[in-house]
């Protein structure tokens, strides 16, 4: 014990009452107490109003048939399926776009942001008219406008546009041929791996030998060459084939292959689109918050071009751009919901809509559907700021 | 029980609180000296705003006879207009005084959600619409169609269990606003376009080219479309109910608008006991003596609301078919005044 113990009598002597210990518990006390009393009221009164409106209640309603239909589904879905099905189905809708969503607003998004501070007038002023017009345009509209001008700008089913490999485009979606790997195929996914463990161990080498030597190994040239011979080699030796399902018109709709529906080709659009407009600024941001004496010091130290970015500037500028970058993925995750307007089916539509329409089950619907955008939230930010900690200054 | 505590333990911890207004609606009604009333965002012919901004319809009509009953005032309503998802949550936490929007009348409905049905304003059954240079004859023959469709409705499960029971593949897209399902299907998005046949009639006198569409033979479905009220209050079950039979009744006793004044002076006992000239049947609603003398001659009976708004002579252009009185051939029937 390093401390000095003064020995209570020489505690100075305050009233009970000014003790600043005993008025801290004091008003823990009468928080916690009211925080409760809030609790209790809130159960009861919506104890008493559920009661009083005769309404039944419960999750019973989950194992019940849904008997709807729903458009785009990742998994075999009819109408004999039941709620809780319905509720993954809207779950792994809202997973999908929202993620295929983020990886395109981020590589948009960096280059508006990058190209914001272009030397080229050109460049930079192109970047600030998005920015400036997208980010003020409510989200929406501006999904509306992608759904119904990319449904009225593709030609009808009958008039397909036909593109390469046997798909089409029009007004119903991109239906392209779905691959038919046969049994055979499972040895080139080995191939992949093993590319992938190689690419790992070439990397370590490659660090290794520039630590040692000084000398650089071109990784990123080789790793591509490898996760295409390596597997290539595998499918060849094998003798694995895939056979191709085209789309075929039938009556009214294309039928087989893989569709890709306007509604979920416009909510991306939106979503990436406005997204991307406020990742461009931060990516801005971050870039102007690095010193210029940074870049200076990293010249004089003889680093080129693309290594001074890499290891110098955009490390640093990283640190800046993490945390706001997290509250627009999330910001993207939960906008996702407004597909519901344009006909998607995501967790909103699907489950806080047609679910809950149907079942009248309004509480335990918005409240199965509030947790599941709290989880992606909350799992969103637990994965930022693992990397945040990772990237973040190491105070030695 | 138990399952009813973790809903609300669940609902409590998210911060959900239902608000009700329970029982005496009525005198919430004439305190705040209004009727609040839930109806479509806009389905010409059974509510919708006009070109002055002026809600009419059949549904709007149940509306403002409500009114009438209650405040001698037939525009003593404010109007809420509501999706199809939204329509049971306002009326249950009390936004809404009475729901006259379009709404089949179910068994779920009615005994699940704390809600009631008042009666039937408009017989109707579930179609389909198609443009006529598909060339489709028959709802048997849309296998594979893309189909639009409103989200929450019973539509969605009618047109779900009809493509089924026939076999057929199935294929829709579901919006939640009404004007997003008719323009998508405007738009090519869709081969069909499904809803009550009514709302199929009345979506289509707005098209461009009203020709260009036709409306299947087929009625997939029965569609009972009433007004309904929370469930629990009596008194104000009653007078939705009551005015929904004083429209038929005063058809039925050939007393109109025009003539209801002179009809006072009537020796039919009959007639005499719906415009409160005999007998007291508005107190023991809670009313006044005279309540469907008002609804009359403010806003007239059954026939004539149907012939203003989706009559033959419209723009909708329905027949009366089932919604003609009993004694016509059609099954709208209202209990006796007596």
């Amino acid at each position: 014990m390093t401390t000095l113990d003064t020995g209570p009598a020489a505690a100075p002597r305050v009233s009970f009452f000014n003790d600043p210990v005993i008025r801290g518990i004091i008003y823990q006390v009468v928080v916690a107490g009211l925080l409760i009393a809030f609790i209790v009221w809130i159960v009861g009164n919506t104890a008493a109003n559920l009661a009083a409106q005769n309404k039944t209640t419960g999750f019973d309603f989950l194992w019940k048939t849904a008997g709807f239909d729903i458009s785009f589904a990742l998994f075999p879905w009819s109408r004999a399926s039941f709620y809780w099905e319905a509720f993954l189905v809207g779950i792994t809708n809202t997973l999908l776009v929202a993620f295929v969503g983020i990886i395109f607003a981020t590589m948009l998004g960096f280059t508006i942001g990058i190209a914001r501070l272009s030397s080229n007038f050109i460049v930079s002023r192109l970047a600030t008219v998005y920015v400036e017009t997208i980010r003020n345009i409510p989200l929406l509209l501006q999904l509306f406008f992608w759904y119904f001008a990319v449904l009225k700008a593709m030609p009808s089913v009958r008039e397909s546009i036909l593109l390469p490999f046997d798909s089409f485009i029009n007004q119903r979606g991109i239906f392209v041929p779905r691959p038919m790997p046969d049994e055979q195929f499972g040895f080139v996914w080995i191939g992949v791996a093993l590319a992938i463990l190689a690419i790992i161990a070439l990397r370590f080498w490659a660090k290794k030998r520039l630590e040692t030597t000084g000398r650089r190994f071109p990784v990123f040239l080789s790793s591509v060459a490898l996760l295409i011979v390596l597997p290539g080699l595998v499918w060849f030796a094998s003798g694995a084939s895939v056979a191709f399902e085209p789309p075929v018109l039938e009556r009214f709709n294309f039928k087989g292959g893989i569709q890709l529906p306007p509604e979920f080709v416009a909510l991306l659009f939106g979503l990436s689109i406005y997204t991307a407009s406020f990742i461009a600024e931060t990516v801005r941001a971050g870039i102007q918050a690095v010193n210029k004496g940074q870049t200076e010091a990293a010249q004089s130290l003889g680093l080129k071009e693309g290594d001074r970015l890499r290891l110098v500037i955009v490390p640093q500028a990283m640190r800046v751009i993490i945390p706001p970058l997290t509250s627009q993925y999330l910001n993207l995750t939960k906008n996702s919901s407004l597909g519901a307007a344009i006909g998607y089916p995501e967790l909103v539509n699907v489950f806080a809509g047609t679910a809950l329409n149907q079942t009248g089950r309004a509480i335990e619907c918005i409240a199965l559907t509030m947790l599941v955008y709290l989880i992606f939230s909350l799992l969103t930010s637990v994965i930022m700021n693992w990397y945040n900690a990772r990237v973040s200054l190491v105070e030695r | 029980m138990q399952k009813t505590l973790a809903t609300i333990a669940l609902a409590a911890s998210l911060g959900l609180v239902a608000t009700t207004a329970q029982a005496a609606i009525l005198d919430d009604v004439k305190a705040k000296g209004y009727l609040q009333c839930g109806v479509t965002g806009g389905v010409a012919g059974f509510s919708a705003p006009d070109s002055n901004n002026v809600w009419t319809g059949l549904e709007v009509d149940f509306c403002r006879a409500m009114a009438a009953a209650i405040f001698n005032d037939a525009d003593a309503v404010r109007y809420t207009s509501l999706t199809s998802q939204e329509r049971f949550t306002a009326l249950s936490a009390g936004e809404i005084d009475v729901l006259s929007r379009t709404t089949t009348w179910t068994m779920s409905r009615d005994t699940q959600l704390g809600i009631s049905f008042v009666g039937t304003m408009y017989y109707d059954g579930q179609g389909f619409m198609v443009r006529k240079a598909d060339g489709i004859a028959s709802a048997l023959d849309l296998s594979g169609a893309a189909i639009c469709i409103e989200s929450g409705t019973t539509t969605e499960l009618n047109a779900a269990d009809y493509f089924a029971a026939n076999g057929m593949e199935f294929n829709t897209v579901v919006f939640v606003d009404q004007d997003e399902v008719v323009k998508a299907y405007e738009d090519g998005r869709c081969d069909v376009y499904t809803t009550d046949s009514s709302a199929l009639a009345a979506e289509r006198s707005k098209f461009a080219n009203p020709a260009d569409h036709i409306i299947l033979p087929e009625i997939i479905s029965k569609e009972p479309l009433g007004p309904v009220v929370r469930a629990g209050d009596t008194t104000w079950f009653n007078i939705a109910r009551w005015t929904y039979f004083a429209l038929l009744e005063a058809e039925e006793l050939g007393v109109s608008q025009a003539n209801v004044d002179e009809m006072l002076g009537s020796d039919n006992p009959a007639v005499k006991r719906l415009l409160g000239v005999e007998g007291d049947f508005g107190t023991p609603l809670g009313l006044t003596k005279d309540w469907a003398y008002q609804i009359v001659k403010l806003v007239g009976n059954y026939a004539e609301s149907f012939e203003r708004n989706v009559g033959p002579s419209t723009p909708i252009g329905l027949e009366r078919g089932l919604n003609a009185l009993w004694k016509d051939g059609g099954i709208q029937y209202a209990a006796p005044i007596r």
